[in-house]
């Protein structure tokens, strides 16, 4: 933006409150304010809507579908497709409304994070097509978009062996703590994202940039599983309660007569 | 293998509270409980059901849904899903495209279907004098029945014969077609109430598409919104009362404004 | 973008014309009626402005985001503003991602037109340094779930998103050129309320807010937007039917009716962050 200076001002200089707590009062271990729906769009086979911190995410899944153009179908299984996008708002500066490398290499890490879950081989030569939409990024929002793309998967009724969930650890001012927000993300030492299986205990997805000692990265995976498994059980309360209240509502209807 | 390597006990499993013994082994959820994928279902020697997968002897969940006992499966009757195509379900479908024997039909499944001429008409057809297009064109709606499908080939189509062949007028609304099986009901109750109380001539397609033809909008409207009240209450109890209301409340309603 | 073959069955083509006879269509409105309108405003924070409109079972989002550059050398002396539009793979199975097609193009440029010739944003009152700096306001919308008329859906989240926009204020020294961003929030200067009416023509009858099936089967498309003091700000006809005079007489009288009450409603929206417009 040629020649115009933009005098912004800086944010405060520790990620840590007086009491020791973080910014946003949270302790290490403490995860930030989570919520999610599923079922939030008519059109998609399967859809979820999660708001993680600040974070807004749309998750849409279509399919098994048919795949075109059809020499891309594998003939054994689906072809598993993803796709990570940030709406040109979801942060502080504009962003191009054109995908640029990042949102290439998260869609990929992100589908290679849910394709261990899905049973493919039920459907070979189709394609299985996860869209996922930033409204609103607030640090972690690969994570995020993991969580709410497997709530889509399911109310998809995409056989799956498993749910994937995702939370990031990271090491903000030489401590570990968990699900980092977008300030911590950016004035931390350094960020894991990562994603479970969680009730087979396995990881399907494992990043990370900044600097760790191996102590301190194996403290981190511990954060993060634990982190993983309380957000897990959101995602199960969730879809269970969709269903449940239709039955709750009815019955409620049934008492009214 | 896992990130936590199992300090799980095989008999004591973290969460489970309500267990059932069978000669087969056990299980442990209430009939027609809400499961998720992943959830594990039993222990021992049974088998492995629709929505439901096996690892060495333990059962899991494989899709949302409402888990079941029968005679020795574990299963889990899916609350969500697209239409897979089974031999022997009827479907309606809507011609795509044209080859010169066949027509591509899609039947809302992700494997495109194909109908050969000869399973459409009475006599032969001869690709020299006739034309496939002169028969059914893009857009026609047809009522068919899967001959055959084993998920390499695509699905191919009878559409001749008692039931089968080409719709007209009506209009079409399409369900999830996991709610299929409420919209018909126990042994053929639920549609046919809907038959009985609105008058109308309905087909309903495994693949979750409904055709309805009445003698007026209203009544083919009354339909419509049956079926939504069904699609959503899928899997409640007394439905068939309740959708009875609907349709008698809603004539009631507009015999009234009439007035 | 409609990648996929999108074949609508004879029956529904048949089914919506033998309606439209009788003034009737498949989801029991009148010909000249919107679908229920939902608005949440400012569900972005991070957006200076934004909303999300569900019309029917159509869903867009649309958020403004407000910066500083250089005005367009032949208006100097007037802000920036842009609209733009994604067709998101989410929001329909015909959808398919890759740069903005035709389709999502004219959706941009008719939503564009209705704000800027209606005056919507004073874009002079947008001016820092004359012929140098000037606030750039992007107005994007995103489409989330496809069910018919994403003209009056993305048209109705663009004004309230402008609308409810809080911009920080600035500091300009004109000396150095150096701008700064203060604390303060202001709103941006709205001198109108632009409201789109779209209509689909099936077999010659013209209905009001069409859904996609009836989108579907339309020959032709009209797009009529209106500023608050009823003048024409924006017409758009598309699809490859033809329209008359009679259909341009008829676009106008229902407007004249349908518009307002559209208005009240974004007005009572922003009533709240604006105060009386």
């Amino acid at each position: 933006m040629n020649n115009v200076t933009l005098v912004r001002k800086e944010p405060s200089e520790s990620l840590f409150r007086e009491d020791g707590l973080r910014l946003d009062g949270r302790g290490l271990d403490e995860l930030r304010p989570i919520r999610m729906e599923v079922g939030v769009l008519n059109n998609a086979d399967g859809s979820a809507y999660v708001e993680h911190g600040k974070n807004k995410i749309v998750a849409a899944v279509y399919g098994p579908r048919e795949l075109h153009p059809k020499h891309l179908a594998l003939p054994d299984k689906a072809l598993v497709r993803c796709e990570y996008r940030m709406a040109t708002f979801s942060v502080e500066e504009r962003k191009s409304p054109a995908p640029g490398r990042r949102e290439v290499e998260l869609s990929k890490v992100i589908r290679e994070s849910l394709e261990p879950a899905i049973f493919v081989y039920k459907y070979p030569r189709a394609t299985i097509d996860v869209f996922v939409q930033i409204l609103q990024a607030d640090g972690g929002t690969r994570c995020a978009s993991i969580t709410a793309a497997a709530l889509a998967l399911a109310d998809a009724g995409v056989p799956m062996r498993d749910l994937v969930v995702g939370c990031a650890v990271g090491k903000i001012e030489g401590k570990v703590a968990v699900d980092l927000s977008d300030v911590e993300d950016k004035l931390g030492e350094g960020d894991i994202p990562m994603a479970l299986m969680p009730t087979k205990k396995v990881i399907t997805l494992l990043q990370s940039d900044g600097d760790f000692t191996p102590e301190e990265f194996k403290q981190a995976l511990e954060m993060g599983i634990a982190a993983c498994e309380k957000i897990y059980e959101m995602q199960r309360d969730i879809l269970i309660e969709r269903y449940s209240k239709v039955r709750e509502e009815v019955a409620e209807e049934q008492e009214e007569e | 293998m896992g990130y936590n390597n199992g300090n799980n006990d095989d008999d004591e499993v973290e969460g489970i509270v309500h267990v059932v013994e069978t000669e087969e082994g056990k299980f442990f959820f209430e009939r027609f409980q809400i499961v998720i994928p992943g959830t594990l279902l039993g222990k021992g020697r049974f088998k492995a059901g629709e929505g439901c997968y096996r690892e060495n002897d333990d059962f899991y969940a494989s899709v949302v849904g409402l888990a079941d006992f029968r005679e020795g499966f574990i299963m889990v009757v899916p609350l969500e899903g697209i239409y897979i195509p089974k031999e022997e379900d009827i479907v309606i479908g809507t011609i795509m495209d044209t080859r010169i024997t066949s027509w591509r039909v899609d039947i809302r499944a992700p494997y495109e279907a194909i109908l050969t001429a000869s399973n459409f008409l009475d006599k032969p057809f001869s690709p020299v004098y006739d034309d496939v297009r002169d028969i059914l064109s893009i857009g026609d709606v047809i009522v068919a029945k899967i001959l055959s499908f084993d998920r390499t080939r695509d699905p191919i189509l009878m559409a001749k014969g008692q039931g089968l062949g080409r719709l007209h007028s009506g209009r079409i609304i399409e369900i999830r077609p996991t709610k299929v099986p409420r919209v018909i009901g126990k042994r053929g109750s639920m549609i046919n109430l809907l038959k009985r109380e609105t008058g109308c001539r309905i087909v309903v397609g495994q693949n979750g598409r409904i055709w309805v033809s009445g003698r007026s909008f209203e009544d083919e409207y009354l339909v419509v919104q049956a079926l939504k009240k069904i699609e959503r209450e899928a899997h409640t109890s007394g439905l068939t009362d309740r959708v009875k209301d609907l349709i008698r409340n809603e004539k009631e309603r507009r015999h009234k404004e009439s007035e | 973008m409609v990648g996929l073959s999108e074949v609508t069955s004879a029956i529904e083509r048949e089914h919506i014309s033998s309606l439209l006879v009788h003034g009737k269509r498949i989801d029991d409105r009148g010909l000249f009626e919107f679908r229920n309108i939902e608005v949440e405003v400012s569900p972005i924070e991070k957006a200076e402005g934004s909303a999300q409109v569900v019309l029917g079972g159509t869903k867009v989002v649309a958020g403004v985001k407000v910066d500083v550059g250089p005005p367009f050398s032949d208006t100097p002396n007037k802000g920036v503003l842009t609209c733009n539009a994604e067709l998101t793979p989410i929001a329909s199975p015909f959808f398919e991602s890759g740069p903005p097609d035709e389709q999502t193009v004219e959706l941009a440029r008719v939503v564009d037109r209705g704000i800027r010739e209606s005056k919507a944003v004073d874009l002079e009152k947008l001016v820092l340094i004359p012929g140098e700096k000037v606030r750039v306001c992007f107005v994007d919308v995103y489409v989330l779930d496809y069910d018919g008329n994403l003209f009056d859906a993305s048209e109705i989240a663009a004004s309230v998103a402008l609308m409810a926009a809080k911009v920080p204020e600035v500091e300009v020294n004109e000396d150095t050129g150096e701008i700064t961003v203060l604390d303060k929030k202001q709103l941006l200067p709205i001198s109108n309320i632009p409201v789109s009416a779209t209509f689909a023509k099936i077999d010659g009858v013209l209905v009001l807010d069409p859904c996609l099936k009836e989108e579907r089967v339309q020959d032709a498309r009209i797009t009529m937007t209106s500023t608050q003091e009823g003048n024409i700000c924006a017409f758009q006809k598309g699809g490859i039917g033809t329209i008359t005079l009679e259909d341009v007489d008829t676009v106008i009288e229902v407007v004249k009716e349908k518009a307002e009450p559209v208005r009240d409603l974004i007005r009572e929206l922003t009533k709240e962050v604006r105060g009386e417009i």
